[in-house]
C-alpha cells in the first residue's frame, strides 16, 4: 500500500477530488499523469494526487459520463489515454462548485467568529 | 495469468494495464529531463506511483460490471483452493452435508406431514380440520353427519364443509381379492378442495344423499394403473367394492392420494354408499358420530374467527337436539393438528426432531470453523502474499467467504440430495398393514429447499467469518519476515477452536441426554403391564361384509372358524372382538350409558367404550375375571343382554359396590351385569383405560372382527396353521396378516421409537464430530508447544505425566463443554413432552450415563496426541 509522504503536504478533503480534476480538465483535454502534474503546479506543491486515488476517480467519472477518454499519441510519440469533460461534466462541476465556494464560506464564517469576538 | 471473464469488455485490463504504464514512462521521461540517471529515474517513478496491482484492483473497482467480475473471479479462486485441499474440502463438505441434509429432511417431513400434507388440494393453505368434542372425554371425537352438514349451513367464514372417513374394502373380480383403502366423502369433495381429476369427474351434488342410491366410485391414479393397466375406457366400467357393484365415474389426477397422513387413498366414495363399507347407514341418525371432516375457510377469515361462528352454531344445535348433542362442542384446528390421522401422532417426534437437526449442524458447523482454522494458519503464506502483491483487505475477506459461500453451496446442494434419497425413511418406520402403502412423505416444495438452503449458508457464513476475520488480519512485515506463524497468532486461534470444541461437547451432550432420556422411556414402556398377555396371544382379522355375507351366514361362519381355529395344533383359546387392544384401526366403540344409581353432572352424558366379544375371549388375551362370570355359548340374542365392566368402570359408577347383578344401559337397551374384570390398555399404552364393558357377539353382531388365538407356539409356526384353517372355512375371504399382540404393541410406541432411533443417529453422529474436533484441537495445541513439552521432559517430567498434562487440558475443555451441555440441557429436555414415560426431563441417571460417555469418549480422543506428546523427542525438540 502507499504510504504517506512524510513531507508536509496537504491531504486531499474527502470529495474534492472530483472537482479538482473537473476543474482540471476546464483547461483542455489530458492524460492522467498530466492530470497529477497540473494539480500540483497549480496548488504549488501542497497537493500530490496519488495514483491509487487518481486513476479509480478518473475511472469513476467515466462511468458517470462527467468526461469521456479516448486514446491518442502525444507529442513524445507515446500512446496516452486523453480525458475530456462532457457537457454533462460541465455541469457537474458547476454544481460542485458552487457547493464548494458555500462550504468554505460556511468553513471560514465559524473559523473567524472567535477573532470578532475578541476584537 | 490469461484467464476468462465472462462478464468484462475484452481488452479493458490491457487498456489501464497500458494507462498505467505510460504514467510511468511520462514521469520516467520527465525525471530524466531534469537531470536523473534512467536508472534512479524508473526506481524513483515507480516509488512515487505506488503499488502498481494496487492501484490496478482499485480503479477496476470503478468500472460497471465488477461486481460479476470479481464474484466470479472470486468463485474461480476458491474453487482453486478447495482442489488444491481435497481431504479438507471432503471432510468440510461431508460435515455440513450431513448437518444440512438432516435439516432439509426434516423440514421436508414437516411440509410434506404438518403444514402442506395433502397434494394436489388446491385449497391447503386455507383448509382446517374440524372435530368434536365431548365433555369429560379427552382428546377430540368424530361428528354425526347430520351435524356436520347443520354446522356448516349455519356458520359464516367457511366457503365449504368437506366431510370424510378413511374406510377399507375388498376388491373382488377377476381371480384376485385386493383389499384397498379410501375415503367415504360428501359430493363436494373434488369440486371444494380444488383436485383435479386425471378422467371423467368428481361427484355432483345430491350423490352423498340417500342408502345405497348413488353407486358411484372414483378411484385413484395407482390403481387405475395396477389394476386397469391405464384403461382408457375406464370411465363409465363397474368394479366390485366389497361385493357391490359401483361404476367408476373418474380417476383422481395422479399426485393425489386423499386427506388422510400416513396412507395413501386408492378410491373415493360418496357417503350414501356408508352402508356397503362400515355395515350401517348413519346418515339419518344423529347420535352416530363417524365423521372427520374438513372445512375450506372463505378468503380473509381467520382461524379464530372461523371457530367463534362454528362454537355459536353448536351451541344453537345443543339447544335444538338437546339430548344427543349434550356435552358435545366443535373445534377448528389447524392441518397440523388434525386429530384423525397420523399427523397428530407424529408432531410431537417432529417437534423433537427440529431442535436435534439444529444441534447436529451447530456441530457439523463448529467442526467447520475448526478446519478453516486450521487451514488459515496453512494459508498465511499465501495470504500473505497477496496482501503484499496488493490485494485489499477486504478483498481478501471477501474471498475467504466467497469459498465459504462455495462450500455451504456444494454440502447444501448434497445435503439436499441426501434428504432428497431419504424422503421415505420415516415410512420404513411403520410396518406396512396389509392393503393400505404407508406413505409419510416428505415434501420437496420451494419453501423447504429455500428455507434448507438459507439454513446452511447462513449458518456456514456465520462460522466462516470468525476463522476468515483471523486470517485476513495478518501484519504483513512481521508475516514476511519469518514463514513461521507468530506464538500469539496461534494462542489466540487455539483459543477460538476450544470454544468450538465447547460447544460441540455441549451439543452433543444435549443429544446424548435426550437420546438417553428417550431410551430409559422406551425401557419402560416395554415393561408396562398392557392387561393381556402379548407375548402368547396372536391376532388377525376377518371381513365378511366385505365377502357379501348376510347376517345369518355370518353368525353361522364365525361358530365354524371359532371351533376350526380351536382344533388347530397347539392353540389353547380362541375369540372375536370387534375391536382390538391399541390398534387404532378397529376402535372401541363410544356409547351413551346409564347406571342405576348413578347422579350425572347436568352437562354430563355419561358414556364409556364398549366392544363386543365371544365367550373366552378374557382367556385367550389372558385378561383375569375379578368377579362374576365369564360370557357363555348360551347368552345369545333371545336371551337377558349381559356385560361384563372393567375394574375402572366398576369404580367410576359402583364406587365401593359390586356391579355384578346391577342394571347397564347401553345405547337404548338394559343390560345386565354379570363380570367384572381386569382392565387393559385399549387406547394408549401410556395412559391408565376409560371406563370400558363388553356384551356378547351374539347379544350385538358385526360381520367384521379381529380373531384372538392364544398358544404358546412361536409365530412362524401359528401364522401359517391360523391363515390355513381360515382359507380352508372361505377361500374367497382376503388374508389379513397373523400378528403376535406384542407387535401391535410396539406399532403403538412408533413416535417414540422413531425418535430413539432419529435422536441415537443424530447423537452418535454429533459424539463423533466433537471427538474429531477435540482431537484436533489437542494435536494442535500439542504440536504448537513441542518445545514447552521438550523442555519439560528435558527437566525430568515422566512420559505418564506429559501424557497426563495433555488429556488435563483435553478435560478442561470437556468439561466446560459438559458445563454448557447441562445447562442446555436442563432447559431443553422438557422439549421431549409426551414422548417421555415414567422418566423425569431431568432425570439424574441419565445425565450421569450421558457425562460417562462424553468423558469416555473425549479421553479417547485425546490420547492419540497425549500419546504423541509423550514421545517427544528432547533432543529436537529443543534444537529448533
Amino acid at each position: 500500500m502507499a504510504k504517506s509522504p512524510p513531507t508536509s503536504r496537504l491531504e486531499l478533503l474527502q470529495g474534492t477530488l472530483d472537482l479538482i480534476i473537473l476543474q482540471t480538465l476546464r483547461w483542455g483535454p489530458l492524460h492522467g499523469y498530466g492530470i497529477a502534474q497540473m494539480i500540483r503546479a497549480a496548488s504549488h506543491h501542497a497537493l500530490r494526487v496519488d495514483a491509487g486515488s487518481l486513476y479509480p476517480a478518473l475511472h469513476r467519472l467515466e462511468r458517470q459520463r462527467a468526461i469521456r477518454a479516448a486514446w491518442q499519441t502525444s507529442d513524445r510519440n507515446q500512446r496516452v489515454r486523453i480525458y475530456r469533460l462532457t457537457a454533462k461534466g460541465r455541469r457537474q462541476l458547476a454544481a460542485e462548485r458552487s457547493r464548494w465556494d458555500r462550504l468554505t464560506e460556511a468553513i471560514a464564517g465559524i473559523l473567524t467568529r472567535p477573532a470578532e469576538s475578541d476584537a | 495469468m490469461r484467464t476468462w471473464r465472462p462478464f468484462r469488455r475484452p481488452g479493458r485490463d490491457a487498456q489501464l494495464a497500458d494507462e498505467l504504464r505510460s504514467h510511468l514512462a511520462m514521469d520516467e521521461a520527465d525525471r530524466i529531463a531534469r537531470g536523473e540517471s534512467p536508472r534512479q529515474a524508473a526506481a524513483n517513478a515507480r516509488r512515487d506511483f505506488g503499488n502498481v496491482g494496487l492501484v490496478q484492483e482499485l480503479t477496476r473497482d470503478m468500472w460497471a460490471g465488477i461486481w460479476f467480475d470479481r464474484l466470479w473471479q472470486d468463485t474461480r479462486i476458491g474453487l482453486r483452493a478447495l482442489w488444491r485441499a481435497p481431504s479438507f474440502s471432503i471432510i468440510a463438505v461431508l460435515c455440513l452435508a450431513v448437518g444440512i441434509g438432516a435439516n432439509a429432511a426434516v423440514f421436508s417431513w414437516l411440509e410434506g406431514i404438518l403444514f402442506r400434507p395433502y397434494p394436489g388440494v388446491a385449497s391447503q393453505d386455507r383448509l382446517v380440520a374440524i372435530a368434536g368434542t365431548v365433555k369429560g372425554t379427552p382428546g377430540y371425537a368424530s361428528v354425526s353427519w347430520l351435524d356436520f352438514q347443520d354446522l356448516g349451513r349455519m356458520s359464516t367464514g367457511f366457503s365449504a364443509f368437506v366431510a370424510d372417513k378413511i374406510t377399507g374394502a375388498t376388491l373382488t373380480g377377476r381371480d384376485r381379492a385386493d383389499r384397498v383403502v379410501g375415503e367415504l366423502v360428501s359430493a363436494n369433495y373434488f369440486s371444494a378442495l380444488g383436485i383435479p381429476l386425471a378422467r371423467g369427474r368428481g361427484f355432483i351434488p345430491g350423490e352423498d344423499v340417500g342408502n345405497g342410491t348413488h353407486p358411484v366410485v372414483v378411484i385413484g391414479y395407482a390403481m387405475w394403473r395396477d389394476r386397469f393397466a391405464l384403461d382408457p375406457g375406464i370411465v363409465g366400467k363397474t368394479v366390485d367394492f366389497n361385493g357391490v357393484p359401483l361404476v367408476v365415474v373418474g380417476v383422481a389426477s395422479r399426485d393425489f392420494a386423499g386427506t388422510f397422513v400416513g396412507y395413501a387413498m386408492q378410491f373415493w366414495v360418496p357417503a350414501s354408499m356408508q352402508a356397503a363399507f362400515s355395515g350401517s347407514y348413519e346418515l339419518e341418525n344423529r347420535g352416530a358420530p363417524w365423521i372427520e371432516g374438513y372445512a375450506v375457510l372463505a378468503p380473509g377469515v381467520s382461524r379464530d374467527e372461523a371457530q367463534a361462528s362454528l362454537t355459536v352454531a353448536a351451541t344453537r344445535l345443543a339447544l335444538t337436539f338437546p339430548d344427543v348433542e349434550r356435552g358435545r362442542g366443535i373445534r377448528v384446528l389447524p392441518l397440523w393438528e388434525t386429530p384423525f390421522n397420523a399427523a397428530r401422532e407424529l408432531a410431537p417426534m417432529l417437534r423433537v426432531a427440529v431442535v436435534v437437526v439444529v444441534f447436529v449442524l451447530l456441530v457439523a458447523c463448529a467442526n467447520v470453523a475448526n478446519l478453516l482454522l486450521v487451514r488459515s494458519f496453512a494459508r498465511r503464506h499465501e495470504m500473505t502474499v497477496r496482501l503484499a502483491i496488493g490485494a485489499g483487505r477486504a478483498r481478501l475477506l471477501r474471498q475467504l467467504v466467497t469459498e465459504a459461500l462455495l462450500l455451504g453451496g456444494i454440502a447444501t446442494v448434497l445435503g439436499l440430495a441426501m434428504a432428497y434419497g431419504c424422503r421415505h425413511a420415516l415410512s420404513l418406520f411403520f410396518a406396512p398393514r396389509s392393503g393400505a402403502s404407508i406413505t409419510l412423505n416428505s415434501s420437496f416444495d420451494w419453501r423447504v429447499l429455500a428455507l434448507s438452503a438459507s439454513v446452511g449458508l447462513a449458518s456456514v457464513l456465520l462460522f466462516a467469518l470468525v476463522p476468515a476475520l483471523r486470517a485476513s488480519d495478518i501484519d504483513l512485515t512481521s508475516a514476511l519476515k519469518s514463514v513461521a506463524p507468530s506464538l500469539s497468532g496461534g494462542r489466540r486461534s487455539a483459543r477460538l477452536r476450544a470454544s468450538m470444541v465447547i460447544l460441540q461437547v455441549a451439543m452433543s451432550f444435549v443429544l446424548l441426554v435426550g437420546g438417553g432420556l428417550l431410551f430409559a422411556s422406551l425401557q419402560h414402556m416395554r415393561h408396562i403391564d398392557p392387561g393381556f398377555d402379548a407375548d402368547r396371544t396372536y391376532t388377525t382379522y376377518v371381513n365378511l361384509l366385505a365377502a357379501r355375507y348376510d347376517s345369518a351366514r355370518s353368525r353361522i361362519y364365525a361358530d365354524r372358524l371359532v371351533t376350526r381355529l380351536a382344533g388347530v395344533a397347539g392353540v389353547r383359546a380362541v375369540a372375536l372382538s370387534t375391536s382390538r387392544p391399541l390398534d387404532p384401526g378397529a376402535p372401541y366403540g363410544s356409547v351413551p350409558i346409564a347406571v342405576d344409581g348413578y347422579q350425572n353432572a347436568p352437562d354430563e352424558a355419561p358414556t364409556a367404550r364398549s366392544t363386543s366379544v365371544t365367550p373366552a375371549y378374557f382367556a385367550a388375551l389372558g385378561i383375569s375375571i375379578v368377579r362374576g362370570r365369564d360370557f357363555r355359548l348360551t347368552d345369545t340374542d333371545t336371551t337377558l343382554p349381559v356385560s361384563i365392566v372393567s375394574e375402572t368402570m366398576a369404580a367410576t359408577y359402583w364406587p365401593g359396590a359390586d356391579p355384578v347383578g346391577k342394571r347397564l344401559r347401553s345405547g337404548t337397551r338394559w343390560t345386565q351385569v354379570v363380570g367384572v374384570v381386569r382392565d387393559v390398555r385399549f387406547e394408549s399404552l401410556l395412559e391408565p383405560p376409560a371406563p370400558l364393558f363388553y356384551v356378547p357377539l351374539r347379544q350385538s353382531f358385526t360381520p367384521m372382527f379381529s380373531v384372538f388365538i392364544s398358544s404358546s407356539r412361536p409365530s412362524a409356526e401359528v401364522g401359517p396353521g391360523v391363515r390355513r384353517a381360515i382359507h380352508s372355512l372361505d377361500p374367497s375371504l382376503a388374508a389379513y396378516n397373523v400378528l403376535p399382540m406384542r407387535d401391535v404393541m410396539q406399532r403403538s410406541t412408533s413416535p417414540q421409537r422413531i425418535a430413539v432411533t432419529l435422536i441415537g443417529i443424530c447423537g452418535a453422529l454429533a459424539v463423533l464430530l466433537a471427538a474429531v474436533g477435540l482431537y484436533g484441537v489437542m494435536s494442535y495445541v500439542v504440536s504448537q508447544s513441542t518445545r514447552e513439552l521438550g523442555l519439560r521432559m528435558a527437566l525430568g517430567a515422566a512420559p505418564a505425566g506429559v501424557l497426563r498434562l495433555v488429556i488435563g487440558r483435553g478435560m478442561i475443555v470437556t468439561m466446560a463443554g459438559i458445563g454448557a451441555g447441562v445447562a442446555t440441557a436442563l432447559g431443553t429436555t422438557r422439549l421431549l413432552g409426551d414422548l417421555l414415560y415414567a422418566v423425569s426431563p431431568r432425570d439424574p441417571v441419565t445425565f450421569l450415563v450421558a457425562l460417562a460417555v462424553m468423558l469416555g469418549t473425549t479421553a479417547a480422543a485425546c490420547l492419540v496426541p497425549g500419546v504423541h506428546a509423550a514421545r517427544t523427542d528432547i533432543v529436537k525438540a529443543l534444537r529448533v
